[in-house]
């Protein structure tokens, strides 16, 4: 897809990720934002995967392991058509689909049920390691977020990825510096997260700013080393494209209200 | 009843055969395969054997991430361990509802030396609570073997608790029906429900208890979930009193598994649960163990023989 088009389609899975989280009065609309650029590259450009047949066997995989930013999977996924759009509406809501935090066994296009955090890593892993025994090409991607990494068990799949030499393995960290009680420095700090990384055998990519289209692709597209996974370390804003909710840390698990929201799809327009 | 064999070495024979007919078997350990003999295994397919190193937590997720491609993965280490990852059976593995397979040995007060920090007197209450998990806890070698069989037949999660010590092997063939309890010993005084390496102990104290004119039934429920209820009602008509003995704790096993249909059933017969009565194991021979805790022998025919002369 053109930089152009995915630009336009960036900005209405925002206004689907507003409009879920304020139909649902509930939801994590910052850490949903940081996000979107990823989702786009992956799913319109990059996945190999089939909206028609979403359990089909040598489909690329992919885990949203920071699995509270189920609204930015949603919007994508109902875009390409996993399910129809109207099921948006149903966010959060008795019986539906999309559930607060995703659910393969409720939502089409879903392959790993998320939101302990850590697990989603951990779990794509496994896949990794099944599609090489299985003698798959398959690719496996997975995202983390930053307050994520405070988990021992992303570090024991860390490990595990080196280990099992898991090239067909890219784990995006979405690196926006905030999570519920504050800054990640205010919390628990995170230190040079690509020595880090990089000491724990992956290939790391740098993206200075995450939420640029081109750059995320360009790290996508960088030839995955034999024999390591690949790390994609994006610097992102969170709420990014809502100028109230950019870099706030309140607006990790809050859900706009009415002038909020007509507020935030104004500056989304286009 | 002459020969001895640990469950957990047939656990390990029984996934190498496994392996052989069926090539989407594969295994998954916590450095622990020389104790959980997973190693059996190991040996035979080294190409479908994982090692997670000591990083349980990571070896159940990396589990349900193989089951979703296609492959049958019995994750193994201590039982006791099955409370540390928790989360991962429940959220990585059972909320999805994937083809995982949890073979955790060492289970119980019976592991001895090794003491209360690694005794397992919880996994059954714990893992009773997680909804679509099948429970089942063999009694011994033979039953090992077709509860390995049957878990990688049924679709969806399944708890195999299994002991370390070599135990006796039944001599005579018994069925096997995961959630169908067997009848080792009829009797009409008092049903005893048992389960694991306690079938034996039971049938010995139903033994010494005919001496003194009590007639128990012995029932070997090897799957806890879902639970025989049919089976469990019909002892209470027939004996009318039951008592459950477990190696494990007395909230959340077995006995509050079939205490809780009599409950359901208004069925107010006597009813009586041996285990492990609230407290950690500790360091001992196996043997002093169980003795200590009650769950020898002597000590479950003494409750039995009193229980039933309060009824």
């Amino acid at each position: 897809m053109t930089n152009e088009a995915l630009t336009l389609k960036c900005r209405q899975l925002r206004r689907d990720i507003i409009n879920m989280t304020a139909d649902a009065a509930s939801g994590h609309p910052g850490g949903s934002l940081s996000i979107v650029e990823m989702l786009a590259c992956l799913y319109y450009n990059t996945m190999n995967i089939d909206p028609a047949n979403p359990r089909w066997e040598d489909r690329d995989r992919f885990v949203l392991s920071k699995g509270h930013s189920a609204p930015a999977l949603y919007a994508v996924l109902a875009d390409k058509g996993f399910f129809p759009r109207e099921e948006l509406k149903n966010f959060r809501q008795l019986h539906s689909i999309l559930q607060g935090h995703p659910d393969a066994k409720k939502c089409p296009g879903v392959d790993a049920s998320t939101g302990s955090l850590g697990q989603g890593i951990s779990i794509a892993v496994g896949m990794a390691i099944g599609a090489k025994l299985a003698g798959k090409s398959l690719q496996v991607y997975t995202i983390c977020g930053d307050g994520e990494l405070q988990e021992g068990l992303v570090w024991e799949a860390s490990m595990a990825a080196a280990n099992y030499k898991l090239d067909n393995l890219t784990v995006f960290v979405d690196n926006n510096g905030l999570q519920i009680d504050g800054t990640n420095d205010q919390v628990m700090s995170l230190g040079d997260l690509n020595a880090k990384f990089t000491s724990f055998g992956y290939q790391v990519v740098e993206v200075a700013d995450g939420n640029d289209l081109e750059q995320v692709q360009a790290a996508l597209d960088v030839k995955h080393e034999t024999g390591k996974p690949k790390l994609i370390l994006c610097h992102t804003v969170k709420g990014k494209g809502v100028s109230f909710m950019e870099n706030q840390v309140g607006w990790h698990g809050k859900a706009p209200n009415a002038q909020e929201r007509e507020q935030a799809l104004a500056e989304l327009e286009g | 009843m002459s020969e001895k064999k640990a469950i957990r070495v047939a656990y390990g024979e029984a996934l190498a055969a496994l392996g052989e007919e069926n090539e989407k078997v594969v295994v998954l350990d916590a450095d622990l395969a020389h104790a959980t003999m997973t190693a059996t295994f190991a040996n035979k397919f080294p190409q479908r054997f994982f090692n997670a190193g000591i990083a349980e937590a990571n070896m159940i997720d990396m589990a349900a991430g193989l089951s979703t491609m296609g492959f049958i993965p019995f994750a193994s280490t201590f039982a006791v361990f099955a409370g540390r990852c928790f989360d991962q059976i429940r959220n990585g593995v059972c909320y999805p509802g994937f083809n995982v397979k949890f073979g955790m040995t060492h289970a119980g007060i019976t592991l001895g030396e090794d003491g209360g920090s690694h005794q397992a007197i919880e996994d059954v209450a714990l893992m009773r609570s997680i909804p679509g998990m099948t429970i089942i806890v063999p009694c011994d070698a033979k039953e090992t073997w077709r509860a390995v069989k049957a878990a990688a037949e049924i679709q969806g999660p399944v708890y195999l608790r299994l002991a370390r010590l070599p135990s006796p092997i039944f001599e005579e063939e018994m069925p096997f029906e995961v959630g169908k309890a067997n009848t080792l010993r009829e009797g009409t005084d008092v049903a005893v429900i048992t389960c694991g390496i306690m079938v034996d102990e039971c049938l010995q104290a139903a033994e010494q208890l005919a001496a003194k004119g009590i007639s128990a039934a012995v029932i070997n429920m090897h799957t806890i979930k879902p639970l025989d209820e049919e089976a469990v009602l019909r002892f209470a008509s027939s004996c009318g009193a039951i008592v459950t003995v477990e190696e494990h704790s007395v909230i959340g096993g077995l006995g509050d598994a079939v205490g809780d249909v009599l409950l359901r059933n208004r069925c107010a017969i006597p009813f009586e649960k041996i285990g492990v009565q609230d407290r950690f194991g500790q360091s001992g021979k196996p043997d002093d163990v169980l003795a200590e805790y009650g769950l020898d022998v002597a000590s479950i025919a003494a409750r039995i023989e009193k229980f039933a002369a309060s009824k």
